[in-house]
């Protein structure tokens, strides 16, 4: 699976507004670059982004090609209770990869 | 723009053209629409159309944050904000981001909600050339609003290749 | 106004004598001092700085069993953060066996096959960069740390010689930009010392981590120059000099650059 890596605070007060900070290894390949013989290398990109905190979405983002390789993403959420915050990357290729981290809300 | 200008940038193209046939023999991306036509104008106002149909576009309630003189097309650091209360009632819903001249208009696209807490998001986008940037955001009452920035994109002086 | 600026640089290089003048020690800067600040912040955050995803694989490969001899580097070595602080600060290192010095990536490479009795990683190979910048992360913030004995002396002038030297189509000298003309815009972007702190680095035109050998190479190619085989001991005694040159400066790995 692809080398993901999340920074989530692991403590939060409850109704405190958290920043959820996201990177993956991809190399987000474009589909216009050409090769070496100047045919374009076939689009490889991740196209889905999903976060969901104790199931339910709570921020979703479509990527085209103009995100940069390695994708990073950061936004924020409400730390509502403790739980866990799932991760998940979909594309072509049949690309996917998850993470999930927890965390404690007091 | 002054005719000096247009010597700058017909220069600066004619580089960048030769040295993407150089990169391209050699297949490395660069961020240059050395395949098919580029993104124009007209491209990127029906890709915004796709997204708000014929409602009107009010600029304001949101800032792109883009570095103004971008050291590599590549990765450019991306942040958009919108004001907002984020409540049930009244949210950000998305926010869209487009370019003019990349090889196609959409960037990124993110869905938001009142768990948000806050109507900002940040990632890394390759922009192909200096040009606009434009950022749209659907509130939860079906309104519209926009920003636009434009960037100058450089590039460095010993690339890879051959 | 840019292009005569520019012009006049070029000029300049073309015209001028190819001995450069070494920077004093006091005025040496980090190319991270030439980056925007949003190049800064990348590298600054290790959630930001792509290279932290290399760091990461070199962790996983750290511990992993290879070769013959069933080993994992942890298995000599330990834990890293203890056992290779300050290492990648020291390299490259003059090596009695080889009889000249090499540089981490070689280092890494003779444990694979006198230790692990296993193959060496190809050069650039995702895995020999993502055990090199991990190891490279455990001397972070410390100051690069070159010897200059009578047994580096000699690869340390080949180094110098060879940065000092005209090559190329352009017949222009390594010192000729970075150590004459650093802070001056070439083609719109600044010219920077060209210290060699932050190796292996994120390189946003790479789009991908890679070596200060991967780096030394585009730069041939911008001076349309000959380049070499990766590992060829011109490189190393170039990277030798480099790292000496730098030497008191603290270690930026993984460093990320436009």
């Amino acid at each position: 699976m692809a080398r993901a890596l999340i920074n989530v605070p692991p403590k939060a007060k409850r109704g405190e507004l958290i920043e959820i900070k996201t990177l993956i290894s991809h190399n987000m390949e474009t589909g216009f670059r050409p090769d070496n013989t100047g045919k374009p290398v076939p689009r490889d990109i991740i196209t889905e982004f999903v976060c969901k905190y104790n199931g339910e979405e709570i921020f979703r983002a479509e990527l085209y090609p103009a995100v940069s390789a390695n994708p990073f993403l950061t936004f924020f959420t409400i730390a509502t209770e403790s739980g866990t915050l799932n991760f998940e990357w979909t594309g072509d290729n049949g690309f996917s990869a998850t993470e999930s981290v927890n965390i404690t809300v007091e | 723009m002054t005719r000096h200008d247009d010597t700058l940038q017909a220069t600066r193209r004619r580089f960048l053209i030769d040295t993407a046939a150089l990169a391209g023999a050699a297949g490395i991306w660069l961020p240059l629409a050395t395949g098919p036509a580029s993104a124009t104008p007209a491209s990127m106002r029906a890709a915004i159309r796709k997204v708000v149909g014929e409602a009107p576009v009010t600029k304001g309630r949101l800032k792109i944050d883009l570095p103004p003189l971008i050291e590599n097309g590549n990765a450019v650091s991306l942040t958009v904000a919108v004001e907002s209360p984020m409540t049930v009632e009244d949210h950000v819903k998305a926010i869209h981001v487009f370019t003019e001249k990349n090889p196609q208009p959409n960037v990124i696209s993110v869905q938001l909600g009142p768990r948000a807490g806050r109507a900002t998001f940040s990632s890394r986008i390759r922009l192909a050339d200096s040009q606009k940037v434009i950022a749209i955001a659907q509130m939860s009452d079906g309104s519209f609003w926009s920003d636009e920035i434009e960037v100058i994109v450089t590039l460095a002086a010993c690339l890879e290749g051959v | 106004m840019k292009s005569v600026a520019t012009a006049a640089v070029a000029t300049a290089l073309l015209t001028a004598t190819a001995v450069a003048a070494e920077i004093p020690l006091a005025d040496r800067k980090s190319g991270y001092d030439f980056m925007g600040r949003e190049t800064r912040a990348m590298q600054d955050d290790d959630t930001a700085n792509p290279g932290t995803l290399w760091v990461l694989d070199g962790e996983a490969l750290w511990k992993r069993k290879d070769g013959a001899a069933g080993k994992s580097c942890a298995d000599c070595h330990g834990d890293a953060q203890a056992s290779m602080k300050g290492v990648a600060a020291r390299y490259p290192a003059f090596n009695a066996a080889r009889g000249r010095p090499i540089d981490l990536e070689q280092r890494i490479n003779m444990c694979r096959t006198d230790q692990q009795q296993s193959t060496p990683l190809p050069f650039e190979s995702k895995e020999l960069l993502a055990l090199s910048a991990y190891v490279g992360r455990q001397s972070r913030g410390m100051p690069i740390d070159i010897a200059d004995d009578e047994r580096t002396r000699p690869f340390l002038q080949a180094g110098r010689d060879m940065f000092n030297q005209r090559q190329g189509q352009l017949n222009l000298s390594c010192g000729q930009c970075h150590d004459d003309n650093w802070g001056q815009k070439l083609a719109g972007a600044p010219i920077p010392q060209g210290q060699a702190t932050g190796y292996p680095l994120y390189r946003l035109e790479w789009q991908a981590l890679g070596s200060l050998q991967r780096r030394l190479r585009n730069c041939l190619v911008g001076m349309r120059a000959q380049s070499y085989t990766f590992g060829a001991p011109e490189y190393v005694d170039l990277e030798l000099f480099l790292m000496w040159r730098a030497r008191g400066m603290p270690l930026e790995t993984p460093a990320v650059r436009p």
